[in-house]
């Protein structure tokens, strides 16, 4: 999605009845130090609300058998809801078919299934793969470990001082040579939301495929892959208030049908006998051993969650939160913001003159304020900026301005300690 | 607040900001580099070991308060010192900061400088902040020094 349609959209949205929401999730309500709990982290990982808890406790309360396997009765269910939540991811991303949603454990695993199966088949000696200079480090070592298997360039697109995707550059990067451009969709340390529209065009202009990473996009923007026309998208349902150890990998069907598997086992294959073995048919084939049944259950039920607030409506509130919390950081002497793109997401990175961002996560802490600290995976980034490391809150459906006023009442205390 | 004014005493927050012997000497004969990944925590320390003593010890490098006050006070307590009682210092301090309980007492006036970083012990993910330059110490005072030295 480009910005400018982005926010036009939003601004039509309703305000959220946030303090309803928050009622969903149970661990809102808990105290922290003695405090109230402020969670500003859910870029690294998004709290669950009830739903998503209930969905899971059934599934092994009532429905739990291993699938694809059984012809009794608890198999066949357990079966019909792992593919009813395959069904739910195709429709949230608007998949045109089911087979196209790979199960996997995570973006991370995502990326290096294509990695390690497009890539090895498909990308030889010399060939060029093109990430970002804001990648995730999930997004840049399987790219240096599949170059170390085969040879290739890996080409990175320069990003602004304002930590946006430089799109001229990119276009000179770009090479008959050019097979795959893996970027973010929403960047995890900055925020910016990348103009993956001019993107895709320009590498299927040259014929080459496209991977986004949308793990922290997902919970903040409607996803329509058909419209996008991106050959591949990765992400993971822990940051969209899903589970943790699962995940997807969505790719366009003729190309997966082209890839060979990622690991053997049961599930991926058709006949198996010492002489030869025939895979399955996708998304099976890349489905080795029992996957997280309950996992996908949850993240069916996440979607459902989020589904029925209604992503636009997620992403307006979090733009009001976000610019908010931009305007009042202003009143912290000598805050610097590191990344600021005019289209972000959810993301707010700084750093204090003379206070580590770890001092500053301890003394927030202290205060029931979780924040980020550190790199956020992406060193590269922090390089860029030539900062060890920022502070990063990061929003979500339940954030509140009254919780940004918490915040910069924590950093005003930074401030008093460190004078 | 008055936790964090225990974590963040006022002479942590002095060695932070203006930490002693912050330079690299012209010539040093053991030399470590410490890393947090963690946090980015980055320390390069320069001995100069003579006799079995440490006669010159200066550091450089980036890291949080508690990491810099930490490398600050060391290298302030074990010039001078020889190397058993550097590392009988280490052990002293590792105990305060990770021991079941703290010690009762230190072993020597010269110790109760440490006791300033003794509130890290209520905050476990940042006791590595504080360790990090003493795992580097050892490592440059080992004989077959390692290049560099982790804490996560």
């Amino acid at each position: 999605m480009t910005g400018a349609q982005r926010t036009d959209r939003h601004h039509n949205q309703p305000p959220l009845d946030v303090n309803r929401i928050r009622q969903d999730f149970p661990i809102l309500s808990r105290l922290v130090h003695g405090k109230k709990l402020v969670f500003l982290d859910s870029g690294a990982s998004a709290q669950k609300p009830r739903a998503v808890i209930d969905a899971i406790k059934n599934c092994y309360e009532n429905e739990y058998a291993n699938i694809h396997r059984g012809v009794y009765y608890l198999s066949q269910v357990a079966t019909e809801a792992f593919e009813e939540a395959r069904r739910k991811v195709q429709r949230f991303l608007n998949a045109a078919e089911s087979r196209e949603i790979i199960f996997v454990r995570g973006g991370t695993e995502a990326i290096n299934l294509v990695a390690q199966t497009y890539g090895r088949k498909f990308i030889k000696d010399g060939d060029e793969v093109v990430i970002s200079a804001m990648e995730h480090h999930a997004n840049i070592v399987p790219w240096q470990m599949l170059r170390e298997q085969t040879g290739l360039v890996l080409k990175v697109v320069p990003i602004n001082d304002d930590g946006e995707f430089m799109l001229e550059e990119y276009e000179k990067l770009l090479s008959p040579r050019t097979k795959l451009v893996a970027v973010t969709h929403v960047s995890n340390a900055l925020g910016t939301i990348t103009p993956v529209r001019e993107i895709i065009r320009l590498a299927h202009a040259k014929g080459a495929l496209v991977l986004l990473d949308g793990c922290q996009a997902v919970p903040h923007t409607p996803i329509d892959v058909q419209e996008l026309d991106c050959d591949f998208y990765a992400f993971s349902a822990h940051k969209l208030y899903g589970p943790s150890g699962i995940g997807i990998l969505y790719g366009k069907a003729q190309i997966l049908e082209a890839m060979p598997p990622y690991q053997g086992g049961g599930d991926m294959i058709v006949s198996v006998t010492f002489e030869h073995t025939e895979y399955n048919g996708i998304p099976h084939k890349f489905e080795a051993g029992t996957p997280h049944i309950s996992g996908a259950v949850g993240l069916g039920a996440a979607i459902d969650y989020v589904t029925a607030i209604g992503l636009d409506r997620i992403a307006a509130h979090e733009d009001r939160v976000l610019h908010y919390a931009t305007e009042r950081v202003k009143e912290i002497k000598g805050l610097r913001l590191i990344g600021t793109a005019k289209e972000k997401a959810g993301i707010l990175s700084f750093t204090l003159p003379n206070v580590h961002p770890h001092d500053i996560g301890t003394i927030l802490d202290k205060q029931g304020i979780a924040v980020r600290v550190g790199h956020h995976c992406a060193q590269p980034v922090m390089d860029r900026f030539d900062v060890p490391a920022t502070a990063r809150a990061s929003l979500a459906v339940y954030n509140t301005n009254e919780e940004i006023d918490a915040l910069i009442a924590g950093l005003h205390k930074v401030r008093e300690i460190f004078g | 607040m008055d936790d964090l004014r225990e974590l963040y005493q006022e002479v942590i927050l002095d060695h932070s900001k203006r930490p002693r012997n912050f330079r690299r000497p012209p010539t040093s004969n053991r030399q470590a580099k410490g890393h947090n990944p963690l946090c980015g925590d980055r320390l390069t320390l320069y001995l100069q070991v003579e006799d079995g003593r440490v006669a010159d010890v200066a550091f450089e490098g980036s890291g949080c308060a508690i990491s810099v006050a930490s490398a600050s006070l060391m290298t302030e307590m074990v010039k001078g010192k020889t190397i058993g009682e550097a590392e009988t210092m280490f052990h002293y301090f590792h105990e305060l900061l990770t021991g079941k309980s703290a010690p009762s007492a230190a072993p020597g006036p010269e110790f109760e400088k440490l006791s300033v970083l003794a509130g890290v012990r209520d905050y476990p993910v940042r006791v590595k902040c504080a360790t990090l330059p003493w795992h580097t110490l050892t490592a440059a005072l080992d004989a077959k020094p390692r290049d560099e030295i982790r804490t996560e």
